[in-house]
């Protein structure tokens, strides 16, 4: 397989580096692939523009960051103005169309989905927006299968499990036919 | 390895490693790049029957490590560069009594409170030359998760085997990266217990009397046995003493155990190196980058290798020497000033073909870095 660069951003506070390690985690013990997430230790614990690398690959993975995403998360505007110059050409950039907003001028496959929206409409609040992304994150990549994430989700907060996979699943049908 | 399967951090890791290998006391003052190893064993430890005591600071968390020890309990401590200079003195200390302790020190960018949150290798001498005096002491280091776990439970064995405070010299991108680890079972990787005396209750313990085969059992303090514990220069029965034979003796005693097995302590990885021209020396995270660059130049049929230190005091010379015999350019790769460089340097007969490669902005070294300066030194240009 390809390798997977990924680059999830966000504001603190959003889920980011929750979303990052249950997507490699999900990766590395229930598909079996080599997975390496690392973050930025900054003062963004509320707020600003956080930020968590994810690899994913089929081989070992020696450099544990990424320069150069494949893929780019951006869930607001001041992670996308920070790292929307990163992302690879030709890669895909992921963002939510209520809180950000892009120029022109991008070299890269842009899917703004209404994530913020949908999950607050959905549940009444927006504690879930990290699981939705993941989902959409899925769908669209299919870096790995929903029911490894199904299974994380289950280990990792057994007592949200319903409602996490409610939210993986909102993200997924988001993504639905915008897969590339 | 037949155990579980889990995705953590290097910090975590090691607080894996420190309980497999029977961690039973923990006394620290939490200090980022190295706080999950507190938090987690706050909540771990007792749960294996083990006590974790958060301290008022450093120099207080290190004595009671070392006052911990001396009971019968294996014990260690968590910190980071600025932390570590206060754990100093009474590491000197745990030196002199030749108390078993294991110290994780997360490297950051420093001197002083330095870069908090971002990657450095500058304490490498500190560990070595930290506390005052002359003395010998062992620093252990890793670059991935799993070897994290197996150096940590090497770090608290060794402490046994040689009655020595150990330095695990981590780094913030090994501490915070995350990859997974296979805990082994229970008994599948070695671990070495407490050596105690065989002497009974009511007849005289010297501590500092060696066995037959130079080995210093041990008497859980508190225990059966009277004896003394000091800093200062002592005799067998751990009594103050200035008579200039007994002091020699000491001394040559406290720098031999370790310096004379240098190559029995010895840990490294090697990758590359049976006909490699370029030879890489490097450790920490900063020995990712390098094995990623090494495995592209090899792709290009350019023969280089890694040496990967895992030992890093006392200083393999020996292992430096045969490794690259064969090479024409030695590049160190490390981010520091170029403190394992100079020891690379003293080790191999021509120092002149040694060459630093180095980063020291808070940031991880990359391949490219490495590379760009490797070329010019080639003569391969840009």
């Amino acid at each position: 397989m390809e390798k997977y660069r990924f680059l999830l951003s966000g504001s603190g506070g959003q889920g980011i580096i929750t979303m990052a390690i249950l997507l490699a985690e999900a990766a590395a013990i229930y598909e079996g692939l080599t997975a390496v997430q690392s973050q930025v230790y900054g003062p963004e614990a509320r707020g600003g523009a956080t930020r968590s690398d994810v690899i994913v690959s089929d081989s070992a993975i020696l450099f544990p960051k990424v320069t150069q995403p494949g893929v780019l998360v951006a869930l607001n505007q001041s992670s996308f103005m920070k790292y929307g110059n990163l992302v690879r050409p030709g890669g895909l950039l992921l963002t939510d169309s209520r809180m950000v907003h892009p120029g022109g001028g991008l070299d890269a496959r842009h899917v703004a989905l209404p994530l913020y929206e949908t999950v607050m409409a959905e549940f009444g609040r927006a504690q879930a927006l990290n699981i939705c992304t993941l989902g959409a994150l899925i769908g669209l990549t299919g870096v790995i299968s929903p029911s490894s994430a199904e299974k994380v989700l289950e280990q990792r907060f057994p007592r949200a499990a319903e409602s996490n996979a409610r939210a993986l699943r909102l993200g997924l049908e988001l993504a639905a036919g915008r897969a590339a | 390895m037949n155990g579980k399967e889990c995705f953590v951090q290097g910090n975590e890791a090691c607080v894996r490693g420190a309980l497999y290998a029977g961690l039973k006391f923990f006394a620290g003052y939490p200090i980022t790049p190295s706080t999950e190893m507190a938090e987690l064993l706050s909540e771990l430890l007792p749960r294996h029957g083990g006590h974790f005591v958060q301290m008022e600071d450093e120099l207080a968390s290190m004595c009671a490590v070392i006052g911990a020890s001396v009971t019968g309990c294996k014990s260690m401590t968590a910190t980071s560069g600025p932390g570590f200079s206060l754990m100093q003195e009474a590491l000197g200390y745990a030196v002199m009594a030749e108390i078993p302790c294991v110290v994780a020190s997360v490297q950051r960018g420093g001197p002083s409170t330095g870069l908090a949150t971002r990657v450095a290798q500058g304490d490498v001498n500190q560990a070595r030359w930290g506390t005052h005096g002359e003395h010998s002491i062992i620093a252990l280091t890793a670059s991935g998760i799993q070897d994290v776990f197996s150096i940590t439970v090497e770090a608290f064995n060794m402490a046994e085997t040689y009655r020595t405070p150990v330095i695990l010299l981590f780094d913030e991108v090994v501490g915070h990266m995350r990859e997974k680890l296979l805990l082994p079972v229970e008994g599948e990787v070695p671990v070495v217990s407490r050596l105690r005396t065989a002497v009974k209750q009511g007849v005289n313990y010297h501590p500092y009397l060696p066995r037959e085969d130079g080995r210093l059992p041990m008497s859980d303090f508190g225990g059966v046995h009277r004896y003394n514990v000091t800093g200062l220069y002592h005799d067998i029965w751990g009594f103050p003493t200035e008579k200039p034979e007994e002091v020699e003796k000491l001394l040559y005693h406290l720098v031999e155990k370790i310096e004379t097995r240098a190559d029995e302590i010895a840990r490294w990885r090697e990758y590359f190196l049976d006909d490699a021209k370029l030879v890489f020396i490097s450790y920490g995270s900063a020995a990712r980058s390098v094995l990623h660059l090494v495995t592209t130049l090899r792709g290009k049929g350019i023969r280089a290798g890694l040496l990967e230190l895992q030992t890093l005091w006392p200083f393999p010379a020996n292992l430096v020497r045969s490794r690259t015999e064969q090479a024409r350019h030695v590049y160190v790769v490390e981010m520091n000033m170029g403190q394992v460089c100079a020891q690379v340097r003293q080790a191999v007969p021509r120092p002149d073909d040694v060459f630093l490669i180095n980063r020291v902005d808070g940031q991880l070294i990359t391949p490219t870095d490495i590379g760009n300066v490797m070329r010019v030194v080639e003569g391969r240009g840009f």
